[in-house]
């Protein structure tokens, strides 16, 4: 038979960003993969050099919706670099704390998804249960559920008080032992060991040439953090393990994920107990003073790098943005080639991506050049069809 | 940009009642991302997890524009993405409603002076919902799908 070949992609009704990707298809497998970028491109960074260094801040969440707080703080040590402002210590307990919850609340959102890959919808439904607690405490210090707003240049906008602290304790509590309950479920249940242990396979060498980052080059191995590698806000006074697992496949991709929840949590716990009393602003002037800077966030997604270059005035110069997903996406390429049909979903939101189901495909038959459109629903039953026939 | 001209606004309404008091009941959902920043995306799912649950409501999402009563826009739309969303928009069946969800898919926002999008979803598809908010609160987008079944069943 004849290689296929199956444009997946751009829209779909899920949830994330629309991207296409061309799968070159020989009997189940896929053979060659080739992404295709820009349905969602608004141009964010030309925008931003016609707007101030101070209102490039809530551009820089609305960069991506999930780890909004991960962008916004990235542009702000940016930016505070090139003025030489020392953020107050509380700030950046609080940066901390913010930027862990963030973590959580993608990694549910994650685990939610990926199981809904899988067929798993109840796991989906749990995990965004749970999901809504972090929310509930995100709302409680910044006043919104997505897009904070809480980061800006010089520290942050909100404090957190004692009453809050208290209400944190007691969600995080329960948080726990939910992400040990997802841990139990995970490494037992038959449904989600069948369709991701020995999937999307990313071995340590590729991972390394590749550049893969984030809880994707963890899962194989490499231990890579910013957190831990080049320390920023307040993470250098904050112990925390860094998790790897040596598993290379969208199983140690969960677990990575599973056991960073727990670690969040006691990253957070830690910073509530040591967090220390003071100001937590202090005023930024409007104009910058020229030079360029760079800064490393780790997102819940990986490593977040953005780069300013200002010439003297209140605007930069130019603003350079690079996100995880676009640094996994060549380790997810490589993933693809020789997974089945069936497993595609699985593997692309195994690294966590801005696109995480396909909503459509189309089947070009190389021979008579006839398209056949599959829609999103279309595929997942295919998918959990195939797998009840083994 | 004039795109809007080619689709009237004037619907036929069903005259069987029966039809218009189905569609009401369980009017089907298809949700496009037009170039949005996932912001609202992630609320528009959180209205379907247990705490808000839009099913109850007879809501349901579905992937394929033929299936689809209501398409769901988020995002300013991109150029890129122009071209499907109007043929995602043709592809459904009438009478179609739409919601655009979020600041961005009402006038473009946070985006506005970009070169590489055109601004709110009407200036692509006639709307018939708006809901406001970056990101709008779930309670927002079930409310804003409420507006449109009323619209469904004969209000306005």
């Amino acid at each position: 038979m004849k290689p296929f070949k199956i444009p997946f992609g751009p829209q779909h009704p899920g949830l994330e960003e629309p991207i296409n990707f061309m799968f070159e298809v020989e009997d189940e497998r896929v053979i060659d993969v080739k992404p295709r970028l820009g349905y969602v491109h608004r141009g964010i960074e030309k925008i931003g050099e016609s707007r101030t260094f101070h209102q490039n801040v809530y551009l820089a969440e609305r960069i991506c919706g999930i780890c909004s707080f991960a962008h916004a703080l990235c542009y702000t040590q940016t930016v505070e670099e090139l003025l030489g402002i020392d953020v107050p210590l509380r700030a950046k307990f609080i940066r901390t704390i913010m930027a862990e919850m963030e973590r959580i609340q993608n990694h549910y959102l994650w685990l939610g998804l990926t199981a809904k890959e899988m067929g798993f919808e109840t796991l989906f439904m749990y995990a965004w249960r749970d999901r809504e607690a972090v929310l509930g405490i995100l709302e409680m210090i910044s006043g919104k559920r997505v897009n904070y707003g809480m980061t800006t240049i010089g520290g942050v906008r909100r404090d957190i008080t004692e009453e809050m602290t208290e209400r944190i304790e007691k969600v995080l509590t329960h948080l726990e032992t939910r992400a040990k309950y997802y841990k139990n479920v995970c490494t037992r249940d038959r449904t989600i060991l069948k369709r991701t242990v020995g999937i999307g396979i990313l071995k340590p060498r590729d991972a390394v040439s590749l550049c893969a980052v984030g809880p994707t080059a963890r899962a194989s191995g490499i231990s890579e953090d910013i957190r831990a590698d080049e320390p920023y806000a307040a993470y250098s006074e904050v112990p925390f393990r860094v998790i790897t697992y040596r598993g290379c496949d969208v199983a140690s991709r969960v677990y990575v994920r599973i056991d960073e929840i727990v670690e969040s949590i006691k990253i957070i716990r830690h910073a509530l107990r040591n967090m220390p009393k003071g100001i937590i602003r202090v005023t930024a002037s409007q104009r910058v003073p020229e030079g360029e800077a760079i800064s490393r966030v780790e997102a819940p997604r990986g490593e977040n790098l953005h780069y300013v270059k200002s010439d003297g005035g209140d605007k930069p110069a130019r603003w350079k943005v690079r996100a995880p997903t676009l640094a996994n996406l060549l380790a997810l390429c490589k993933m693809l080639i020789g997974v089945n049909i069936a497993d595609i979903p699985v593997v692309i939101a195994g690294i966590d991506p801005c696109i995480a189901c396909a909503e459509r495909i189309v089947t070009v038959d190389s021979k008579t050049r006839k398209q056949r459109v599959w829609s999103g629903t279309e595929l997942w039953r295919y998918a959990n069809e195939w797998y009840q026939k083994r | 940009m004039g795109l809007a001209d080619g689709y009237s606004c004037d619907r036929e309404e069903p005259k069987i009642g029966l039809i218009k008091w189905a569609r009401g009941s369980s009017p089907w959902v298809l949700h496009f991302n037009s170039g949005s920043c996932n912001g609202c995306d992630i609320e528009f799912v959180a209205s379907k997890s247990p705490k808000y649950d839009l099913e109850r409501f007879g809501i349901l999402v579905k992937g394929s524009p033929r299936h689809a009563d209501i398409l769901a826009v988020t995002g300013p739309v991109s150029r890129q993405a122009r071209s499907r969303l109007i043929r995602i928009y043709e592809q459904m069946p009438e009478p179609k409603y739409v919601i655009a969800i979020g600041s961005c898919a009402i006038t473009g926002a946070p985006f506005t002076g970009s070169y590489s999008h055109c601004g709110g979803v009407k200036n692509v598809i006639p709307v018939d919902v708006y809901v406001g908010g970056c990101p709008p609160r779930p309670e927002a987008i079930i409310n804003g799908m409420l507006k449109v079944i009323e619209k469904m069943r004969g209000g306005k």
